[in-house]
């Protein structure tokens, strides 16, 4: 079985995970598409935290018959990946979005600069 | 009429060279309009080439030599040229040889005429090993791909006709970007034909190359070549064509 102490310290422990996600939602310092991930996380622990059963009974399909906290682990570390690589392909379409401004500004500042003379830097 | 043809150099710190190829250019055929892409240089590069009467799109930071020619592209899309001819800011393609390009190009028996070094037996280049072998991997791996055999697949000297300008202006990879831009080619079904010409050995700089980079590119572009087959293409097949 899973001791309590870890249970309750689990519980905390996602709690606050959801609280900061959402003060940070509210502030405005996260937009919602990139908190949706964190806050599945927060809720999936927060329910195989509180519902000990359940979470045993998932370390007995996995083979895990010493400890079951571990599973708690294992589905935290296979979030924080799901975020990691969802965070990957933000940084990919960013990178593409900003080689597009770049090209666009080049482009336009060289057509910009024939039609009238360039102005004084500085 | 004769075709409109531009020019596309791509630059990164070559004030020194820089000059001289736009110059080379005009001296060449005074009719070719040249572009060079400024990739955010910090030197003189830009000023070196409005002096020496190029047109200048000058990058506002750098973004790499993909983007960079990709750059070129999208100007001769948007200022309408029947050709471009792509050739180094740092003068190892010789201007001379753009008829052996352009003659295919206009005789309309490919959509892209490369410049290869190896093509020719004879050719005077021969480069260190390790990038001789990275080469012959490309070559061999693209001419498996593409069932045409290919000995360059790291040239940048080559000529476009529109269709491959468009195809480029929207979908042109990152860095190292010669060997998936074949694949890309084969897979809008354009045509690919390569030529011997003579390369310059580098007169200025150093190849953007060392050797940590080109264990990267090795890697990084053998994935790019197997999964950009498998990859969903960003233009689809009849707008490239048009």
């Amino acid at each position: 079985m899973t001791p309590v102490r870890i249970s309750i310290a689990a519980a905390i422990g996602s709690v606050l995970l959801l609280l900061i996600v959402l003060e940070l939602i509210r502030g405005r310092r996260l937009k919602e598409r990139y908190a949706l991930l964190w806050l599945a996380t927060g809720v999936v622990l927060l329910v195989l935290s509180i519902w000990r059963g359940g979470l045993n009974t998932i370390a007995g399909w996995l083979g895990v018959t010493s400890y079951p906290p571990a599973v708690l682990f294992a589905v935290a570390t296979l979030f924080i990946f799901l975020v990691l690589l969802h965070y990957s392909t933000v940084i990919s379409r960013l990178t593409d979005e900003n080689v597009d401004l770049a090209q666009r500004i080049a482009l336009l500042e060289e057509r910009l600069s024939r039609e009238r003379p360039p102005p004084r830097e500085g | 009429m004769s075709p409109r043809i531009v020019a596309v150099v791509p630059a990164f710190e070559e004030e020194a060279a820089i000059g001289a190829v736009v110059s080379e250019i005009h001296d060449f055929d005074p009719g070719i309009d040249v572009v060079v892409v400024d990739d955010g240089s910090r030197d003189e590069t830009t000023e070196a080439a409005v002096a020496a009467g190029a047109v200048v799109v000058r990058l506002p930071f750098n973004l790499g030599i993909g983007a960079a020619v990709q750059t070129g592209f999208r100007y001769a899309l948007e200022q309408d040229y029947d050709v471009a001819v792509r050739l180094d800011g740092d003068g190892q393609h010789d201007a001379t040889e753009l008829p052996k390009l352009l003659a295919p190009l206009e005789r309309g028996e490919a959509d892209v005429v490369t410049g290869s070094r190896f093509r020719d037996e004879n050719g005077g280049y021969r480069p260190p090993l390790g990038r001789r072998l990275g080469i012959t991997w490309f070559a061999k791996l693209v001419s498996l791909l593409s069932r045409q055999r290919v000995t360059d697949t790291t040239s940048g000297f080559q000529a476009l006709n529109r269709p491959a300008i468009a195809l480029f202006a929207r979908d042109y990879p990152s860095d190292y970007p010669e060997v998936e831009a074949t694949v890309l080619l084969l897979k809008h079904r354009l045509r690919l034909l390569e030529v011997p010409v003579e390369m310059r050995e580098r007169e200025t700089g150093s190849s953007s190359i060392t050797f940590l980079a080109s264990l990267y590119y090795a890697v990084k572009v053998t994935l790019a070549l197997f999964v950009g087959i498998a990859r969903r293409s960003a233009v689809p097949n009849e707008e490239a064509q048009r």
